[in-house]
């Protein structure tokens, strides 16, 4: 009887406070950083296990047009958060110029990303151990390739989102109150860009 | 949302974009150019460069995502995994190097 009068006047648990949308997104970036740090945390393992396949940076990899792709990456996330901003405000025509600068910026990204593995694998540095003709061991690729690849493929996923995004904004579908589309599709690629930050110093400069 | 849009009427200023960009173009040079520094020790070359990159990334995370702005339960949720994760991969590293 004090158990049942104690559960219904009890007060009920507080929620966390953001929309669904964004506790939803964050949720999933969060699985997100699970499944790089299980990667980084097995190639930081494997490094230190095998220092010997590993050689110094710039030797084998592209650090400075590395540094510059990273750098747009940056740029692109500035032009991302400068269309939340603009949304923010109700400023159609400025949410539709920075979401098509995204685009351009994270297409560029993975542009170079491939021109770059078109270049390593043409002098011997791939994946599989058993074609692995460049400077190190074979870890040194299939790490590589391993990380910069799960990562390349989640900015091509955030571009193609980025073009439903920018359908959705020429077709006016936001607006100065709604618009939570455009602030989760900011965090994916802020937290795109994050990643790729972590993954540039230990895979490039480390 | 009608969180969101109280927080907001609550006078909360936009962060300078821009500014934080510039802070990023600064400290990707100085890691570019720590990197190239070879002369230094390797263990102070890595603490060096992972601290410039958290740098970086906490900014990114902070301004362009909001966290400053959100509830500190959020923040707490997102800061949860990493404990749990460096604490594997050093583990895993110790046993490693033994």
């Amino acid at each position: 009887m004090s158990h049942a009068t104690t559960l219904t006047s009890a007060r009920p648990m507080e929620g966390m406070r953001v929309y669904n949308l964004k506790l939803g997104m964050w949720v999933f970036l969060l699985s997100e950083v699970m499944f790089f740090s299980s990667l980084i945390g097995a190639y930081i393992i494997l490094r230190f296990a095998h220092p010997e396949q590993w050689t110094e940076p710039n030797e084998v990899l592209n650090v400075p047009l590395t540094g510059f792709n990273t750098f747009m990456l940056i740029c692109s996330s500035v032009t991302m958060v400068k269309a939340f901003a603009a949304i923010e405000h109700g400023d159609q025509a400025g949410l539709r110029k920075w979401l098509i600068a995204t685009i351009v910026l994270g297409a560029a990204f993975v542009g170079i990303q491939v021109f770059e593995y078109i270049k390593l694998a043409g002098h011997g540095f791939v994946p599989v151990a058993a074609t692995y003709a460049a400077e190190g061991g074979p870890l040194y690729g299939s790490t590589f390739y391993t990380m910069t690849g799960f990562h390349g493929a989640h900015v091509t996923i955030g571009v193609l989102a980025l073009i439903f995004t920018t359908v959705k904004a020429f077709r006016g579908k936001y607006s100065a109150t709604d618009y939570g589309g455009v602030e989760i599709m900011g965090l994916y690629w802020h937290f795109v860009d994050l990643v790729w930050i972590i993954l540039f110093t230990i895979v490039y400069l480390i | 949302m009608a969180d969101e849009t109280a927080h907001a009427a609550a006078g909360r200023k936009a962060p300078n974009y821009y500014l934080v960009w510039l802070y990023l173009l600064v400290l990707t040079i100085a890691e570019v150019g720590v990197a190239f520094a070879a002369h230094l020790p390797e263990k102070l070359l890595i603490v060096l460069l992972l601290f410039l990159a958290v740098w970086k990334a906490a900014l990114v995370a902070m301004y362009y995502m909001h966290l400053r702005f959100e509830p500190p339960r959020l923040v707490v949720m997102v800061l949860a995994p990493f404990p749990l994760a460096i604490l594997i991969t050093f583990t895993v590293v110790m046993m490693e190097i033994r």
